[in-house]
C-alpha cells in the first residue's frame, strides 16, 4: 500500500472511529490513522513476524486469516473495516466481502484492476501474464488467486446487495483519476480501485 | 538479582474467603521482588507461577541452587526488564516454598495441615495475591504475566480485578481444564496416593515421603510438557551408557533416564500434598462457568489490555483454547493482541529462550509502558 492510498482512506474515516485493518502487515496504516484520526484501531494479520512488529509498536493486532477469522466478530462491531490490496489473495472473496459488511458499518476495499488498459495491452501484445507495479509477481509465485476487474467487482457487490457508497479510481501512480472521460471508462483507465461499501 | 526470604502475613484483619466456603486467617505468602518500584508506583508487574514453579523466578533459587525458573525472561535488559519494572513473584496459595499450604502448621492445632488443608481454587490463589499487592501498597499493577497455571491466574486477575491491572499476558494457557487435562492430573494424583509412603497424607509425621508416587506423577506430567518432535530431537532411540539393548527392565533408553532424573529432582524440591492440592485447583478451573454468558460476559467492557500467546506444539493447552479467549475478547471489543509462536518445544516453550516469544513480551510491555508515561 502506498501513501496516497493512506490519504484517501484517511479522508473517508471519521475521527475517533473504531477501525479494523484486515491484513494490516506491519501496522503502518493503523499507526498513521492513530495519529491523524485518533482511531480506536485493531488489526488482523496472517504473518506472525508482522504481528510481532505491530505488538511491539503498541498496536492491538491478532494473528489470523481474513478467510477464516472474520466470523468471530459480532455484527457492526466496527465503524470502518479496511481490506487494502488483499481481496484478490483470499480464498473466497465473496465470503470475505460479505463478512466485511456484516462486521462493520462501512467497508473500505481496494484491489488491483485486472481490466486496466496496461494489463490488457501486455496480455494482448506479449501474450504472457502481465506484471506491473500493482501486480509485481510472476504467475507462479503470485499470492493473487482471485484477480478481478472493477466491472467484476461491481457485479459481485450487486449480486450480494452490497451498496457502493463511494468509488475512487486510481492511476498507476496511485493518484485519483479526475478526468471525466477516464472516470467514465474507469475499468479501462484505472490501475486500481478503492470502494466504500455498506450493507 | 539476589533472593532473600520475604513473606507477608495476611488475613489478620479480614480472612481470605475461599471458594469452598472456608476462611483462612493469619497466613503467610512468600514472595520475591526484582527491580525497583518507581515513585508513582505504576511499574509493578506480578508474575504468576505454574504448577511446579515458585517465587524464585529470577536470580538463584536458594533451594535448588539453580537459576530461577524464568531467569531467561526476567532481569536487567531482558524482556521483563528489571531496570524498568518492579517485578513481584509470590509462591501460590497451597504451594510448598513458604506460602500457606498443606505442609505448614495449622495455627489452631499446631500440627501440619496435611490433608486437612482446605481445597483451594485458582480464584483463591488470585485473591491471596491481591491481598499481597494491597499489603505492598500497590493500587494498580502494570501487568500480570504467567504461563500455564500461571496463565489461569492471569485470566482470573483480569476477571476479578480488571480495575487493578493495566495489562495481562496469559501464555500457553486455557480458560478451563479439559477432560484430558483432568485425566492426566488424576493419574498423577493416583500415583502419589497409591504410594504406601503417602500414609494417607500424613507422611511428615511418619517421617516418610511418597517419593516414588510423586516422581511418577512428575514423569507423566513432564511428557505432556514436551512435544513428540522435541522428544525425538532430544533423544530419538538413543541408548543410555550402552551400545546395545540389555534385554531387561533397567534403563535402556536415554529418554527413560531423562524422565527418571526429572522425577527424582522434583521430589527433592516439591511437596506431594501440595501437588495434589494445586492440580485439584487447576482441575476446578473453569473461568467461563463463573458467570452466565461465559467469557464474553466476564470480560464485557474490560479496560485490560490483553496479549495472548500460544505455541504451535503445545498439546496441554493447544492454540484453539487461546483462540477461544481471543474470540471472546474480540466479541466484546476488548483491546487484545494474539500471537501464536511457531516452535516444536511444546508446552514448556514459554520457559525456554524463544526469540519470537521474548520479542512479543518485550514489545508489548515497552509499548504500554510508554503509553503509561514511564
Amino acid at each position: 500500500m502506498n501513501r496516497l492510498d493512506f490519504e484517501i482512506i484517511k479522508n473517508v474515516i471519521k475521527n475517533n472511529s473504531r477501525v479494523l485493518d484486515v491484513g494490516c502487515e506491519t501496522g503502518e496504516l493503523l499507526k498513521f490513522l492513530n495519529k491523524e484520526k485518533k482511531i480506536d484501531g485493531r488489526g488482523l494479520e496472517i504473518s506472525q513476524k508482522n504481528v510481532n512488529i505491530c505488538v511491539k509498536h503498541g498496536l492491538s493486532v491478532v494473528q489470523g486469516d481474513a478467510d477464516k477469522d472474520l466470523v468471530s466478530y459480532p455484527p457492526k462491531s466496527f465503524d470502518f473495516v479496511i481490506l487494502s490490496q488483499t481481496l484478490q489473495a483470499t480464498h473466497s472473496p465473496e465470503n470475505v466481502l460479505n463478512e466485511l459488511v456484516r462486521i462493520s458499518k462501512h467497508a473500505i476495499v481496494s484491489f488491483p484492476n485486472f481490466g486496466s488498459w496496461l494489463v490488457r495491452l501486455k496480455l494482448l501484445i506479449k501474450g504472457v501474464m502481465p506484471k506491473s507495479d500493482s501486480l509485481p509477481h510472476t504467475w507462479y509465485t503470485t499470492p493473487n488467486i482471485h484477480l478481478c476487474t472493477i466491472k467484476d467487482f461491481k457485479k459481485l457487490c450487486n449480486k450480494n446487495s452490497i451498496n457502493i457508497k463511494e468509488s475512487f479510481y486510481l492511476n498507476k501512480n496511485g493518484k485519483k483519476i479526475n478526468n471525466p472521460l477516464k472516470k467514465k471508462f474507469n475499468n479501462f483507465f484505472s490501475t486500481s480501485g478503492l470502494f466504500v461499501l455498506k450493507k | 538479582m539476589k533472593n532473600s526470604k520475604k513473606f507477608a502475613l495476611l488475613g489478620n484483619k479480614k480472612p481470605l474467603k475461599l471458594d469452598s466456603g472456608k476462611n483462612l486467617r493469619n497466613f503467610k505468602i512468600a514472595y520475591q521482588t526484582y527491580g525497583k518500584l518507581n515513585k508513582n508506583k505504576n511499574n509493578a508487574i506480578l508474575i504468576c507461577h505454574a504448577l511446579s514453579g515458585d517465587q524464585y523466578a529470577a536470580g538463584q533459587n536458594p533451594i535448588t541452587k539453580k537459576t530461577g525458573w524464568w531467569s531467561k525472561a526476567i532481569g536487567p535488559n531482558l524482556p521483563i526488564d528489571t531496570n524498568k519494572f518492579f517485578v513481584i513473584c509470590s509462591n501460590i496459595l497451597g504451594g510448598c516454598l513458604g506460602s500457606i499450604g498443606p505442609k505448614e502448621l495449622n495455627p489452631i492445632t499446631k500440627k501440619e495441615y496435611n490433608m486437612s488443608f482446605p481445597v483451594i481454587t485458582i480464584r483463591d490463589m488470585v485473591n491471596a495475591q491481591k491481598m499481597l499487592i494491597d499489603e505492598l501498597c500497590i493500587k494498580k499493577l502494570f501487568s500480570v504475566i504467567g504461563g500455564s497455571a500461571g496463565g489461569f491466574q492471569v485470566l482470573q486477575w483480569a476477571a476479578s480485578y480488571p480495575e487493578s491491572i493495566v495489562s495481562a499476558i496469559p501464555i500457553a494457557t486455557s480458560f478451563r481444564h479439559s477432560a484430558q487435562n483432568i485425566a492426566f492430573h488424576e493419574v498423577g494424583r493416583q500415583a502419589i496416593m497409591s504410594d504406601p509412603d503417602w500414609c494417607n497424607g500424613n507422611y511428615i509425621n511418619k517421617k516418610k515421603r511418597p517419593e516414588k508416587g510423586l516422581s511418577v506423577a512428575r514423569m507423566l506430567a513432564h511428557i505432556t510438557y514436551l512435544s513428540e518432535e522435541a522428544f525425538q530431537r532430544k533423544f530419538g532411540r538413543n541408548l543410555q551408557n550402552k551400545v546395545s539393548l540389555a534385554y531387561g527392565f533397567k534403563t535402556d533408553f536415554q529418554v527413560e533416564s531423562y524422565l527418571k532424573h526429572q522425577g527424582l529432582a522434583f521430589v527433592d524440591r516439591f511437596d506431594a500434598n501440595s501437588y495434589l492440592y494445586i492440580t485439584r485447583a487447576m482441575d476446578y478451573f473453569d473461568l467461563a462457568s463463573q458467570k452466565k454468558g461465559g467469557l464474553k460476559k466476564i470480560y464485557k467492557n474490560t479496560p485490560v489490555k490483553f496479549c495472548v500467546i500460544s505455541f504451535t506444539s503445545d498439546w496441554v493447552y493447544p492454540t484453539k483454547y487461546s483462540k477461544e479467549i481471543v474470540d471472546s475478547l474480540n466479541v466484546v471489543g476488548a483491546d487484545v493482541s494474539f500471537v501464536e509462536i511457531q516452535t516444536d518445544k511444546g508446552h514448556d516453550a514459554f520457559l525456554l529462550d524463544e526469540k519470537e516469544f521474548n520479542e512479543t513480551v518485550e514489545g508489548f510491555l515497552k509499548a504500554n509502558a510508554s503509553k503509561e508515561g514511564f
